[in-house]
């Protein structure tokens, strides 16, 4: 069984939170304490980004965020070290990886290293359904799951692909749109409704969560967890407290856990 | 998607998932209106009574005389983008869209763009580097007068490519009553394909002028290539003449050993940029780098999927032309035949002259592919 349908066991219906840190942001020292912050905080899960250079899935707060780590020198081979040294210190916690695909197809084995540095899912934001299976076929091989993408107007039919080659979640999406720029507390209840019909992965809201009131209206819409990026990494730009933000919003999904 | 959308091994529709009803819808836009002989007939009579085509063809008097020069210069708005503008612009029409992005380098597709947004009666927004706007007032003045919004992008490097990362941004939430009219024969599909068909007509006339003129076909077909709209649109209707030469012509910059040049068939590796499999030039990690060029219209780091192709199949050769030649044919031509080009074209020319020297029997068709106005300050600084 995989960390993810492990951690979806253990929550028994209580909604996962997932934290997104950008991986070398500011520098690798800060980002290590970063990720064992996110956990001390209550994640559930983490969600790691491998910067790129032209991030255009992304607003300006995770862009800003790729293009410090970069400035700091931060490489490939960094980023999947402190996968590693987070899987160390952290057995049981799901890493998905987000990052773009010119970053994967630049390394040779690039799916190979991220599962044996130990992450569990892989999304490539810039590789829509469309053209994602040459790279799930990758992900199978090297024993690292594809997490896709499901937004307000992609098709049924694309759901249906999405289930097909999809595991771990499904990264669901209300509003048109890039990370960061939501207002948010806007979740369409109907996604939810055709991700499941689809059968595609447990679907969790990723985008427009920086607030308790998000994470409460995110799981009254269905989601089976959340993942916040843009409020925690606006933070960590300025130093502000990680982990007591996240415990504010994890503290949500174990007031949600009865109405389930 | 109707079509595969593929060339060789390149190509394809890297886009977040979002994009991509917005990029079948626009397929579906495109294949439709071929089949529409009221769409053809409207966009032949803006190509031929609002933008002036055809265009001449120019046989050289006193450069190598077997140089024929293709006169995209003398399209209205100065170079060849407006071909696929216009035709972009009826698409959005079509679709029902009530406002046009773009992205700019120097900004003559800011400005081609501006010039169909007035004509059609779109709100229009151009994305354009901060550090281009500041280069390049008198475009962003010519775009606003034409009614067009520039918005300086202050992301990254704040030149070209951060320019399409921000128009991407924009339409990944504004699809609905928008259309991102993407400048060259890059991106994701089915944009390649749509401004190499809207962008054929150079080659299209130019093979039937210099039949009419030479009485054959030419030995090569020279252009420069960034994008490489203008390449491909000369190329696509001699690929199948498999004894015509083709040549594409990239920036070399101050010189391909170095990192400052904008050459993606010549020193990129394989990638994904921007929605497209292709070349790119990139570090080992596979960030883009920066990129250079005299020209600005050839500083941009990646390269359209058709020209991958065309480099790896062997059908269409690539070299590369420095700042330095460019310059020099820019200034050859312009004491030699009353031409002034746009830096871009120079590379091309730059090449055709030496290939002139090499093989005077051959006759050489050049894609000048715009005028020069726009560079004349900065030539001037660069001749003093």
């Amino acid at each position: 069984m995989s960390r993810y349908a492990r951690m979806f066991e253990r929550l028994n219906g209580e909604g996962a939170f997932g934290a997104f840190l950008m991986l070398g942001d500011p520098n690798l020292e800060t980002s290590e304490q970063l990720l064992d912050a996110v956990v001390e905080g209550g994640a559930d899960m983490i969600e790691v980004g491998i910067p790129f250079s032209d991030p255009v899935a992304d607003g300006p707060v995770i862009q800003a965020a790729a293009q410090r780590a970069l400035a700091a020198g931060v490489r490939v081979s960094d980023c999947l070290d402190l996968i590693a040294g987070f899987r160390e210190r952290h057995p049981d916690v799901p890493v998905g990886i987000l990052t773009y695909a010119n970053i994967v197809v630049a390394r040779t084995g690039f799916m190979r290293d991220a599962a044996e540095a130990g992450a569990d899912s892989l999304l490539i934001a810039d590789v829509p359904a469309l053209e994602a299976e040459r790279f799930t076929r990758d992900m199978a091989q090297a024993g690292i799951e594809p997490v896709m993408i499901a937004a307000a107007n992609t098709p049924d039919a694309t759901l249906q692909r999405v289930a097909g080659l999809s595991k771990a979640y499904t990264y669901c999406v209300s509003r048109a749109g890039i990370t960061g720029t939501h207002a948010g507390g806007e979740f369409d209840a109907r996604l939810i409704q055709r991700v499941e019909a689809a059968g595609a992965p447990p679907a969790v809201f990723g985008f427009g969560i920086s607030k308790p009131e998000h994470v409460r209206a995110a799981l009254d819409a269905g989601a089976k967890g959340v993942i916040c990026g843009s409020a925690i990494v606006d933070l960590v730009s300025r130093r502000g407290d990680v982990v007591g933000f996240v415990q504010s919003l994890k503290a949500v999904t174990r007031n949600d856990s009865g109405a389930e | 998607m109707r079509m595969n959308g593929r060339f060789g091994r390149f190509g394809g529709c890297f886009v977040p998932e979002i994009l991509v009803p917005a990029l079948e819808q626009l397929e579906a836009a495109f294949l439709d209106a071929q089949e529409d002989v009221d769409f053809v007939t409207e966009l032949n009579g803006l190509l031929a009574n609002y933008a002036g085509r055809p265009t001449p063809l120019t046989r050289c008097r006193n450069l190598p005389v077997n140089i024929y020069l293709k006169r995209e210069d003398l399209l209205h708005g100065g170079a060849h983008k407006t071909n696929q503008v216009l035709g972009q612009g009826l698409l959005a029409k079509r679709m029902g869209k009530t406002r046009l992005i773009a992205e700019t380098g120097a900004g003559q597709h800011g400005v081609a763009t501006a010039i169909v947004g007035a004509l059609l009666g779109f709100e229009t927004i151009v994305y354009m580097g901060a550090e281009d706007v500041e280069r390049q007032q008198l475009n962003v003045f010519r775009m606003q007068l034409m009614g067009a919004k520039v918005i300086p992008v202050e992301s990254g490097g704040r030149t070209l490519k951060d320019a399409i990362n921000e128009a991407l941004r924009d339409w990944s939430a504004s699809f609905e009553n928008t259309h991102y009219l993407l400048g060259t024969a890059a991106g994701p599909h089915p944009f390649p394909t749509i401004v190499r068909d809207f962008q054929r007509v150079i080659g299209r006339e130019a093979r039937a002028q210099m039949i009419e003129q030479l009485g054959r076909l030419p030995d090569a077909v020279v252009a420069c290539v960034g994008g490489g709209s203008n390449a491909i649109g000369l190329f696509a209707d001699f690929i199948d003449d498999t004894g015509v030469r083709l040549i594409g012509v990239e920036a070399a910059g101050r010189g391909l050993d170095g990192d400052d040049h904008g050459a993606t068939l010549l020193r990129g590796t394989h990638g994904i940029l921007h929605g497209s499999e292709t070349y790119v030039l990139q570090d080992a990690d596979g960030q883009v780098t920066d990129t250079w060029s005299v020209s600005a219209g050839l500083d941009y780091p990646a390269v359209g999927p058709q020209h991958a192709h065309l480099r790896d199949s062997g059908r269409a050769e690539y070299v590369g032309a420095t700042d330095a030649e460019a310059l020099a044919a820019f200034k050859e031509l312009a004491e030699s035949e009353g031409i002034i080009c746009a830096f871009e074209s120079a590379h091309a020319l730059a090449h055709a002259l030496k290939l002139a020297e090499q093989e005077p029997g051959s006759a050489i068709l050049v894609g000048l592919s715009g005028r020069g106005d726009k560079d004349v300050s900065q030539a001037q600084a660069l001749l003093a």
